[in-house]
């Protein structure tokens, strides 16, 4: 017997529970009015007494480490209780069920209890992956001081095998990741700020309903693009492109850049801000516009002087938010940025992100105490601890701004 | 009782003449009574009809608007007053659904012409909204706003000059000139309708378009903008759309009656609010329906 089997009987049970409720109410009702319709009686049995043994079961597993385990064949006994638990309620509930019983209302504080534990889980789970990144990181910490990790500009993480081994030793400096993430987004948001910006404004302000019918879904397929896709976009198409038009300018470009993959990711990210400023630039209310327009301004010095102005902390917001994408995005970027951990501002040049080195580190046979796997926790931290600035920055904006025009 | 009477009356009356108030669709087809005509017209409209998509919102309509005068457009909600109003500058040429008829002469040029230059008409025929709208600029820059697109001003001084006779004459320098890189949104809402009349008469228009600019203020704001209007006459034409008859009354020297599309009467105001021509204005004016 195993778990899944109890959960099947569980249901079986609070399904036979279900219709015995109902039946009792069903008789109950021939003498008197009931408080609820009959099927919430039937939902009451059924609810209490298969969450009753839910609960035990789970109860069982959280404290079974600590205790159960001494005792022989103690899997059996979890069999035994869940159903003992289950009995017990369905019994305690079904007695229960008289004309005064308020089953609907207790029904509804079930469903409002089950939907609350669900927006919970989200929650409990972000934590908990958090709280995990902060152990190993902590693991990571001890042998390499964090100073030597955010300040060092050397980043080779291989480890020794063997003390006598040459050549090797481990060098955990992030700061060559960090600027490679940043250069990448930095060309990424050249592109996709500019050109998302003007596309939105460009939807927003002079395209005809039609157009924008026909336009904006096409530019919301950009986002649905699998990253993998834009990857091999940028090696194939865009790396070659990039490096045979230095080599007309006679500039050695390698045939990895941080310039090929900013230039597809920012593509890739083109949709999210024009999508943002689209929202945000038609939120400016229409009487603005009109002022503006009613003393002769034309189109685009609206768009210029009150437009604009009034939606600048939305699209900050909105830009902002997209910058948290560049630098979490990690597909397009080991696909065409490389693998090199060079300290460089040079687009030519390939460098390295933090998303690709914590892949690198966790790919392949690992053992999961080495500093080197640990150092992709590390990095995860800091990358985490960005992003979540970021956003919270770019939330904060973003929803000053909606509260200014309602 | 005898008021009951009298409505029953009334009704019978314009059933008879095939006239329900109530029904939006009906549009009648009437010519306009009073007195359309002023001896030195500054606008001229001849037979303007105004359509939203298949939707008649404003049947033929002709009236002069004079030099130095205010003229009050009142009527009930939807008649067409905003709808009127905005064609006097073009303003409806941003909705798309709108397409607008017939001909309608500022000063001898006809405004409705495809190839006239809608900004200079716009900088010609100044509008104030119903609904105070400064920029989300400082109270300084709103002003300038427009002096500064049409390129009025040469140089710093000569800006200043156009923003400070601006507040002035909108009657809101002295409440404002010690704070004037405050953001315009700051100020109350009276103030700041006063804002965007300052900011349509730094930009020297010839006339001033105002549609309903008081509904959204109270009573004292309200005066203060009443007062300003009838002063800004000596210098400006005012067409003004409102709803509260008593300021037609108070600041017009002639008012036009709209109804259901329809330019009903038009005449110098006394007379409107005296001895009405036509039973719909009698009635709307005595307060019948609105
Ligand atoms: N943008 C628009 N699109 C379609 N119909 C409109 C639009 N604006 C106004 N209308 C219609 O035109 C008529 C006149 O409206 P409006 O000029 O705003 O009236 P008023 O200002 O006298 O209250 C109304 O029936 C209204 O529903
Ligand atoms: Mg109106």
């Amino acid at each position: 017997m195993n778990l899944s089997i109890i959960f099947f009987i569980i249901m079986i049970l609070g399904v036979s529970a279900y219709f015995a409720g109902l039946k009792k109410s069903l008789v109950l009702r021939n003498d008197k009015k009931l408080n609820s319709t009959p099927s919430y009686y039937g939902s009451i049995l059924a609810l209490n007494s298969s969450l009753s043994a839910i609960f035990f079961i789970i109860l069982w597993f959280v404290i079974e480490k600590n205790f159960i385990t001494q005792l022989e064949n103690y899997r059996n006994y979890l069999y035994l209780f869940t159903l003992v638990a289950f009995l017990i309620s369905s019994i305690l509930t079904y007695k229960k069920i008289k004309h005064e019983f308020k089953a609907r209302d207790n029904v509804e504080k079930i469903i409002k209890i089950l939907l609350f534990a669900c927006s919970s889980l989200a929650i409990l789970i972000t934590i908990g992956i958090f709280l995990s990144v902060i152990f190993e990181s902590n693991r990571f910490f001890n042998t390499i001081p964090i100073t030597d990790f955010l300040f060092g500009t050397h980043w080779s993480p291989q480890m020794p095998i063997r003390e006598d081994q040459v050549g090797s030793s481990g060098a955990f400096g992030a700061v060559p990741l960090f600027t490679g993430t940043f250069l990448i987004a930095f060309i990424a948001m050249c592109i996709a700020g500019p050109i998302g910006l003007m596309s939105a404004i460009y939807l927003s302000e002079y395209a005809s309903k039609k157009t924008r019918d026909i336009v904006k879904p096409l530019t919301e397929i950009l986002a649905g693009i699998p990253t993998v896709v834009y990857g091999f976009f940028a090696v194939i198409v865009v790396a070659p492109f990039i490096r045979n038009t230095g080599e007309e300018f006679g500039l050695a470009i390698a045939s990895e850049s941080a310039l090929a993959a900013g230039l597809v990711m920012g593509i890739m990210i083109i949709p999210f801000v024009s999508s943002i400023s689209d929202d945000v630039i038609n939120a400016v209310p229409q009487n603005l516009k009109d002022g503006s327009l009613g003393i002769g301004a034309t189109k685009s010095e609206t768009i210029k002087k009150v437009i604009i102005p009034a939606a600048l902390p939305g699209i900050i917001g909105g830009l902002l938010l997209a910058v948290s994408r560049a630098i979490g995005e990690t597909m397009i970027v080991v696909m065409a940025a490389g693998m090199s951990a060079n300290l460089t501002a040079n687009p030519f040049e390939a460098v390295t992100t933090v998303t690709v080195q914590i892949v690198i580190l966790l790919v392949g046979d690992q053992e999961f105490d080495s500093p080197k796997t640990l150092a992709a926790f590390a990095l995860g931290l800091v990358l985490f601890f960005m992003t979540l600035i970021l956003n919270y920055i770019a939330l904060h904006i973003v929803r000053k701004y909606r509260e200014q025009y309602e | 009782m005898y008021n009951d009477n009298f409505m029953t009356e009334k009704n019978i009356e314009m059933a008879d003449k095939n006239f329900d108030v109530n029904d939006q669709s009906t549009v009648d087809n009437e010519e306009t009574v009073g007195e359309i005509h002023v001896g030195d017209p500054r606008i001229v409209a001849k037979n303007v009809d105004v359509h939203y998509g298949d939707k008649i919102a404003i049947n033929n309509v002709s009236i002069d608007i004079g030099k130095n005068e205010v003229l009050a457009m009142i009527g009930p909600s939807g008649c067409g007053k905003s709808t009127f109003l905005r064609c006097l500058n073009r303003m409806n040429d941003t909705i798309d659904s709108c397409a607008v008829k017939g001909e309608l002469y500022l000063d001898k040029e006809n405004i409705l012409d495809k190839k006239i230059d809608v900004v200079s008409l716009r900088a010609k025929v100044g509008m104030v909204f119903q609904k105070p709208n400064p920029f989300p600029k400082s109270i300084y820059e709103n002003v300038a706003y427009g002096a500064k697109i049409h390129g009025m001003a040469k140089n710093k001084a000569e800006l200043d000059e156009i923003v400070f006779k601006s507040l002035e004459r909108a009657g809101l320098f002295q409440e404002v000139k010690d704070r004037l890189d405050s953001p315009g949104t700051s100020l109350s809402g009276g103030q700041q309708q006063r804002l965007c009349i300052a900011r349509t008469i730094a930009v020297s228009p010839e006339v001033i378009l105002m549609d309903e600019p008081c509904s959204a203020l109270d009573p004292i704001a309200t005066a203060k903008v009443e007062e300003l209007i009838y002063e800004l006459k000596e210098n400006f034409t005012i067409v003004i759309v409102t709803h509260a008859m008593q300021q037609a009354a108070r600041v017009s020297q002639r008012t036009a009656y709209f109804h259901l599309g329809n330019l009903v009467e038009v005449g110098p105001t006394e007379k409107i609010f005296t001895t009405p021509i036509h039973k719909l204005t009698e009635s709307y004016i005595t307060g019948r329906f609105g």
